[in-house]
C-alpha cells in the first residue's frame, strides 16, 4: 500500500494542501494523491455541541477511499467523539483512514494573530500523528516525537516533524509489511 | 508497556463505546467493549480488567451502578471509572459510595481523561512491580508466574493441580534452563504444603561425602570439623518440599541411601545412632536421561522407579516457539523494573529473529538474551539489531569444528571424549563409538590413555 490520498472535507486553503502532499510524501516515502473536494460536511453536524462528529465523517470517508491505499481529510471543522470535548484528529489505528481537523489549530481560535507557517507545521504535526496510527503506531511517551498525545495546543506545538528513534523503527518495520 | 493493560468500555451505544475504545487503543491499550451490564459482568466474570469505564445510564434492567456492583463482587479492588451525561450531586455521591474511583461527565476533556487513566495504572504498576521484586526475593512462584500457552505446558499445569496435595514423588525431567525448578516450587506453592518450608539442593554440585552430609546432617564428631550437630536438608524441608536437583548426578551409594529414605520414610544423620523420621516430598529433577543411565546401569531401577511416580517431561523451548513472544514480552516487563530501563515492547522483526533462533539453553537462554539487549538497546523498543550478537553466535556455532591434527590424534581424542562421557565405561564407551569392546580395549593400549 504506497498510495496515500488527500480529501479536502470543505474548503481548505491551497497551499497548506500543497505543503501538506509535498512533507507528507517525504516523511511516508508514500506517494501523494489528491481526491475532489468534498462538500462541506452537514451531515456530521450535531446541533448540540456545535461540532462535528468525527466518527460520522469516518464513516463517509470510508465509503470513497481507493482500494489499496490510505486516505486523510482535511476539515476546518471543529470534531468531536462523543465522550470527549472535542479532538485534533482521528485515526483507524492499523487502518486506511485519517482525518484531522484545522479548527483548533489557527491562531485565531486562541485568539492570536493569523500564522499561516504555524499553522502549516500544526497541520503536519497532527497528520504525521494520525497517519501514524494507521501504521499500528500508539502515543509515545517522547512528548517531542509526532506520535505523543498532545491534549491541548501548547503540546502540539513542543512536537517536532520528525519521529522519535523508537516509532522510527516501528514505522519502518510497518511500512516493510504493508508495502 | 502499555499494551498489558486491558481496559473495558462498558456502554450500550454502540458510538460512544466503540469511539472510546477506539481512542484508547490508540493511546496504546489493549481495550475490550461490552453493550450491557450483563455482559460486561460475563465478561469481568473471565478477567480481571485494569480500568471499567462504565455508562451510568443503560437499559435492560442493569444500570451503571448495578453493573458496578456486580463487578466489584467479582474483583473487590476493580477500578471504575462511571461516565454520565448527567451531572448530578446525588448520582455521583451514590457511585463513589458505591466504589467507583472516579466520575466523569461527558463531554469530558482529553486532559482529564488522560490524566485519569494514566493515574490509576500508575498505582497498578507500582502494586504490580512491588508484587513482582516480592516474588523475586520470596521465590514463592505459583503456577501463574509460569508463563505458557503451550498446550503440553498447559497439561503440565493441569496435573500439577491434580498431584499438588498428594505426597507421591515427582520426577521433573527437562533439558538445562526449561525452569525445572520453577515447576517444582509451583508444585510445592499449590500444594496443602505451601506455608511449610521448601527445601532446594543441587546433587551436582557436592562432592558424594558433602551432599551426604547436606542431605543427612551430622552428628558432632561425626568427621573432623563436625564440631557441632547439624540438620540436613531432610530434616530442614521437614512437613514442606525436598527439590532434589540434578538427581542423576548422585554416586551409587547415594542412590541406595535415598532409596531407603523414600522408602522407610526415616534415616541416620551422618554418624549418628538415632533414626530421624521425616514427612517430606520429593521432588527430583533432572537433564540426563534417566530411562537411558538405568539401562547402562548408571542409575538404580528401584531408585528410578520410586522417583518416578510421577512424570513431568518440560520441552524445550525449540518445542514451544508459540511461547517466545509470551516470555519474550514477560522478561521485558520483569527487566525493565530490575535492571531500571524503561524499554517497553520488542519489534516484530525482533520476534522473527528469535524465533528461528533454536534455544540450546531454553528460556533461562532466552532470558539471559533479553537482558544482553535490553542494556545494550537505545529506544524503548527492542529490535533485530539490538539481538545482532546473537545472529552472530548462530553464524559462529559450527556443529563441528575439527583442528588441523592427524587421523590418529583424531581417534585418540575421540576415544577419550567417549571414556570421560560414560565415566570410564567401557562398555557404554564403545557403544557410542561404535565398536567392539574388546577393540575399544585395544586402541586404549595402543594410545595409552588413562581410564
Amino acid at each position: 500500500m504506497s498510495f496515500l490520498y488527500l480529501a479536502s472535507i470543505g474548503r481548505i486553503e491551497e497551499e497548506l494542501l500543497l505543503f501538506l502532499e509535498a512533507r507528507l510524501g517525504e516523511v511516508f516515502g508514500l506517494q501523494v494523491g489528491r481526491l475532489h473536494p468534498f462538500v462541506e460536511p452537514s451531515y456530521a453536524f450535531d446541533p448540540i455541541r456545535g461540532q462535528y462528529s468525527s466518527v460520522a465523517l469516518m464513516r463517509q470517508l470510508i465509503e470513497i477511499c481507493p482500494d489499496g491505499a490510505r486516505l486523510l481529510g482535511i476539515t476546518e471543522k471543529d470534531l468531536f467523539i462523543p465522550v470527549l470535548s472535542f479532538v485534533f484528529g482521528q485515526a483507524q489505528l492499523n487502518g486506511r483512514l485519517a482525518v484531522v481537523s484545522l479548527a483548533r489549530l489557527h491562531q485565531e481560535f486562541y485568539r492570536l494573530a493569523p500564522d499561516p507557517a504555524i499553522l502549516e507545521q500544526r497541520a503536519l504535526k497532527e497528520s504525521m500523528h494520525e497517519l501514524g496510527h494507521t501504521f499500528g503506531l500508539v502515543h509515545c511517551p517522547e512528548r517531542s516525537c509526532p506520535m505523543s498525545l498532545a491534549t491541548n495546543i501548547r503540546q502540539l506545538d513542543l512536537k517536532k516533524t520528525q519521529w522519535c528513534v523508537s516509532c522510527e523503527i516501528m514505522l519502518r518495520e510497518a511500512m516493510g509489511q504493508s508495502r | 508497556m502499555k499494551n498489558q493493560w486491558e481496559i473495558l468500555v462498558v456502554d450500550d451505544e454502540e458510538v460512544m463505546r466503540e469511539s472510546l475504545a477506539a481512542w484508547l487503543k490508540e493511546d496504546g491499550y489493549t481495550v475490550d467493549t461490552a453493550a450491557s451490564g450483563h455482559e460486561a459482568i460475563e465478561k469481568a466474570g473471565e478477567k480481571d480488567y485494569a480500568i471499567y469505564f462504565i455508562d451510568l445510564k443503560m437499559p435492560g434492567g442493569i444500570d451503571g451502578i448495578e453493573t458496578m456492583m456486580q463487578i466489584r463482587k467479582l474483583h473487590r479492588d476493580a477500578s471504575i471509572i462511571i461516565i454520565t451525561a448527567y451531572a448530578t450531586v446525588d448520582t455521583a455521591i451514590a457511585a463513589m459510595k458505591e466504589g467507583a474511583q472516579e466520575y466523569i461527565v461527558k463531554p469530558c476533556n482529553l486532559e482529564e481523561i488522560s490524566l485519569l487513566v494514566t493515574r490509576i495504572l500508575k498505582v497498578k504498576t507500582l502494586q504490580r512491580e512491588n508484587a513482582m521484586l516480592k516474588k523475586r526475593l520470596t521465590k514463592t512462584y505459583t503456577l501463574n508466574d509460569i508463563v505458557s500457552k503451550n498446550p503440553r505446558m498447559q497439561e503440565i499445569f493441569q496435573l500439577i493441580r491434580d498431584v499438588a496435595n498428594l505426597r507421591s514423588t515427582v520426577l521433573i525431567q527437562g533439558e538445562s534452563g526449561t525452569g525445572k525448578e520453577l515447576i517444582a516450587r509451583a508444585i510445592h506453592s499449590s500444594s496443602d504444603r505451601a506455608n511449610m518450608p521448601f527445601v532446594g539442593v543441587s546433587c551436582a554440585a557436592l562432592a558424594e561425602t558433602l551432599l551426604e552430609s547436606e542431605l543427612f546432617g551430622y552428628e558432632k564428631g561425626a568427621f573432623t570439623g563436625a564440631t557441632t550437630q547439624k540438620k540436613g536438608k531432610f530434616e530442614q524441608a521437614h512437613g514442606g518440599t525436598l527439590f532434589l536437583d540434578e538427581i542423576g548426578d548422585i554416586s551409587p551409594k547415594l542412590q541406595m541411601d535415598l532409596l531407603r529414605v523414600l522408602q522407610e520414610r526415616s534415616f541416620y544423620r551422618v554418624g549418628g545412632s538415632e533414626e530421624i523420621r521425616v514427612d517430606v516430598r520429593v521432588i527430583a529433577a533432572t537433564n540426563v536421561n534417566l530411562q537411558e543411565a538405568v539401562r547402562n546401569g548408571r542409575f538404580r531401577d528401584d531408585l528410578y522407579y520410586r522417583l518416578n511416580v510421577i512424570n513431568i517431561r518440560i520441552p524445550p523451548l525449540r518445542e514451544r516457539l508459540e511461547d517466545i513472544p509470551l516470555l519474550a514480552r514477560h522478561f521485558i516487563e520483569r527487566l525493565s523494573v530490575e535492571i531500571g530501563k524503561d524499554v517497553e515492547d520488542i519489534s516484530e522483526n525482533a520476534l522473527q529473529l528469535l524465533l528461528s533462533h533454536d534455544w540450546p539453553g531454553n528460556v533461562r537462554e532466552l532470558e539471559n538474551c533479553i537482558e544482553r539487549a535490553m542494556v545494550t538497546c537505545r529506544s524503548r523498543i527492542l529490535t533485530r539489531a539490538d539481538f545482532a550478537f546473537l545472529a552472530k553466535e548462530d553464524e559462529g556455532r559450527d556443529p563441528w569444528f575439527v583442528p588441523a591434527i592427524t587421523l590418529q590424534e583424531l581417534e585418540k581424542q575421540a576415544i577419550e571424549s567417549a571414556i570421560k562421557r560414560s565415566r570410564g565405561n567401557i562398555k557404554e564407551a564403545a557403544a557410542q563409538l561404535g565398536i567392539e569392546r574388546s577393540t575399544l580395549y585395544d586402541k586404549i593400549k595402543k594410545y595409552e590413555i588413562m581410564r
